[in-house]
């Protein structure tokens, strides 16, 4: 009988580890049950955080949508929950992303093109006109402006006659992953620090069931990071936002509790379920090592996760529903709490409304056709997952040596080391997919024309009618009323109060994004980071 | 002969640089002059870069979908400061409908998501001005 000849070449992961043919018994043979995994909600969470895994809770599924006017996005949002979504998750434009008003210089062309335009109270009404917000969880994904944002929604449930004591979502509020990998900050980091300190403490007092941060490794990874650079890195922007929380005087089991994280769902199936067994584990020993937490909810890392955008081609777009899937189900074999999948035609423009159903469909499927979601931890004890967790918690501790002899997380991006470190990775997988030693599929192998889907594309109409609606209302609204709040929100920006309230007073009066981060700006100065190619 | 000079830049409002920064590196490593601009420039400051930097080349990177705002702004101001001769490429998510739009103002090369890095170089070097 003839057999196959091994190929002549070495098996590495998607972030270039290397893989062995064959793991046994032996290579886990470090590896203590009760230590080092344990039970499904028994310390340090390895196999879990809920004792019943998904029969207890199921995820979230949380699709991430915005685009164009508050109106337009809104009636996709009433389409998303009318066809079984679980949630909802703002995208917000670039113009709101970075504090800019829709009338700025630099919001030209790019206004409600990569997620919707919210400029001030008023378009916050119109975007959850009809949606109750007491009964939704909703996901923001904001970050230099959180504060801002954060204060239009409570605004708008205060309309609504909603109790901010039992609103419940998410603000995305990271802004060392913005500094690390996304690059959309505002201040420098030390003032963005405290305005996120500010927001610990604010909510930790008023609106106790509110996720005040999503630390998020997603962005890292699809800056081109590794697996265990998005773990590890992630991580330590959670031990330097306790750090911080701490620092401003709060104490650690009245905070810790309410923060989340937000990972990447990436190709590489087992590698992936690894990563987000090591971060429960890591987690759960730093609070309980570091920061001596006592309250079993600091311990325990609850996460969102979004199948990979990066890996999404724009050949043969209806490959990525196979793409999406596979990492759709890594995301839930590894106890994700919450999931956004990608739709097909996100290598191309933001997704149709069509292609959107399909990413969530593909998520109902997973969760009620394949029988995963039955059994809590179903790769636990398999010698190869075993052995990547196992490295992976290593690998992380190593860097946050690193990082820690570095003074933390502020100086260490201050030194340009992460994102050094992720351009890096960026540059090599790049050469190993021209170098074919990396396959994807339809791009450097398999290559075949067409295929082409019809994509959403956003008119110019829209930057039109944002800008109509804001000349509108800044003759409709009381000028004198704005000047004041303004002034209160500098006053505390330049002394040590919680800048929420005056926020809130901003917003109320009608004051817009851009002029609230403007008055900021002019106290703490905007951050430009040198380039590191 | 001398290395061609490229100004790899990214105007608007979007931080995405993964994209710039790889192009960046591997046009370096191809042996030519890279300028990286870093992020949010305005048309105005990337043609003083093309003209500081003496470029022959100006690559930009656009995800966010301004580029039919950006892009012409940018090729009159070359027109103005007689920088015709400069190749502007752009690298990005660029829809179809648009690509015919940018070639008839003047943009040689649009490299849509998945263009292998070979052919960006391949093709500045058969496009770009011959230096003297």
């Amino acid at each position: 009988m003839k057999t196959t000849a091994e190929p002549a070449r070495n098996f590495t992961t998607i972030s270039g580890r290397s893989i062995d043919r064959l793991y046994t018994a032996g290579s886990i043979a470090g590896v203590s049950y009760t230590r080092d995994l344990n039970d499904p909600g028994e310390f340090p969470y390895t196999r879990g955080i809920h004792a019943s895994g998904y029969a207890g809770k199921r995820w979230t599924m949380r699709q991430f949508a915005g685009f164009g006017t508050p109106e337009e996005t809104n009636t996709r949002y009433k389409a998303l929950l009318a066809a079984g979504g679980t949630g909802l998750s703002v995208a917000f434009d670039l113009p709101t992303l970075m504090g800019r008003d829709p009338d700025h210089p630099l919001a030209l062309g790019e206004v409600g093109k990569c997620g919707v335009s919210v400029a001030s109270l008023a378009d916050m009404e119109t975007l959850f006109d009809g949606i109750s917000v007491a009964d939704v969880t909703t996901s923001m994904t904001i970050n230099s402006p959180a504060a801002m944002i954060f204060a239009m929604y409570l605004v708008v449930a205060e309309q609504q006659g909603a109790d901010w004591r039992t609103l419940s979502g998410t603000l995305q509020n990271d802004i060392l992953k913005e500094y690390i990998a996304q690059k959309e900050y505002i201040f420098p980091p030390r003032p963005s620090m405290r305005i996120i300190a500010d927001i610990f403490a604010f909510c930790a007092g008023q609106v106790p069931r509110w996720n005040t941060i999503s630390v998020s490794g997603y962005h890292i990874r699809e800056a081109g990071s590794t697996a265990l650079q998005e773990l590890a890195f992630t991580l330590r922007d959670g031990l330097e936002y306790v750090q911080w929380g701490v620092d401003a005087g709060l104490a650690v089991d009245d905070f810790v509790p309410r923060m989340s994280f937000f990972f990447n769902a990436h190709s590489d199936f087992f590698e992936e379920i690894a990563k987000y067994r090591a971060a429960r584990s890591l987690w759960a020993h730093a609070m309980r090592e570091r920061f001596g937490a006592r309250d079993e909810r600091s311990l325990k890392l609850r996460f969102h996760s979004q199948t990979a955008g990066v890996s999404l081609t724009a050949q043969q777009p209806y490959n990525n529903v196979v793409r999406t899937a596979l990492q759709a189900l890594a995301a839930v074999a590894g106890g994700t709490n919450s999931l956004h999948t990608n739709s097909l035609d996100e290598a191309l423009a933001l997704p149709t409304a069509a292609a959107a159903t399909l990413a969530l469909r593909t998520q109902q499927i997973i969760a009620d056709e394949t029988g995963i979601a039955d059994v809590v931890d179903p790769l636990g004890g398999s010698y190869f997952v075993e052995k990547l967790t196992r490295d992976m918690e290593e690998g992380a501790r190593g860097y946050f040596d690193e990082i820690d002899r570095m003074g933390g997380m502020v100086p260490a991006i201050e030194a340009g080391f992460p994102q050094r470190e992720i351009a890096e990775s960026a540059y090599r997988f790049q050469q190993a997919v021209e170098s074919r030693e990396k396959t994807i599929v339809g791009v450097n192998d398999f290559v075949q024309d067409g295929g082409r889907v019809e994509t959403l594309y956003i008119d110019e109409a829209t930057g039109e009618k944002q800008l109509e609606k804001l000349a509108r209302l800044k003759r409709s609204r009381d000028g004198g009323r704005v000047r004041t709040a303004l002034d209160a929100l500098r006053e505390a920006a330049e002394t040590r109060q919680n800048v929420m309230p005056p926020i809130l007073d901003a917003v109320r009066a009608y004051a817009t994004v851009g002029e609230m981060c403007d008055t900021l700006r002019d106290v703490w100065g905007e951050y430009e980071e040198t380039a590191v190619i | 002969m001398s290395k061609v000079r490229v100004v790899i830049a990214k105007p608007g409002l979007d931080g995405h640089d993964r994209g710039a920064k790889v192009i960046a590196r591997a046009l370096r490593d191809a042996g030519m002059e890279v300028i990286y601009t870093g992020l949010r420039q305005t048309p105005e400051q990337i043609v003083t870069a093309a003209l500081q930097e003496d470029a022959d080349v100006i690559g930009l990177s656009i995800l966010s979908g301004a580029h039919n705002h950006i892009a012409p702004k940018l090729m009159d101001l070359l027109k103005k400061n007689g920088l015709d001769d400069v190749l502007v490429v752009i690298g990005g998510i660029i829809p179809d409908v648009d690509v015919p739009g940018l070639h008839a103002i003047g943009v040689k090369g649009v490299f849509l998501p998945g263009t292998p890095m070979q052919d960006i170089i391949a093709f500045i070097t058969a496009n770009v001005r011959s230096r003297a």
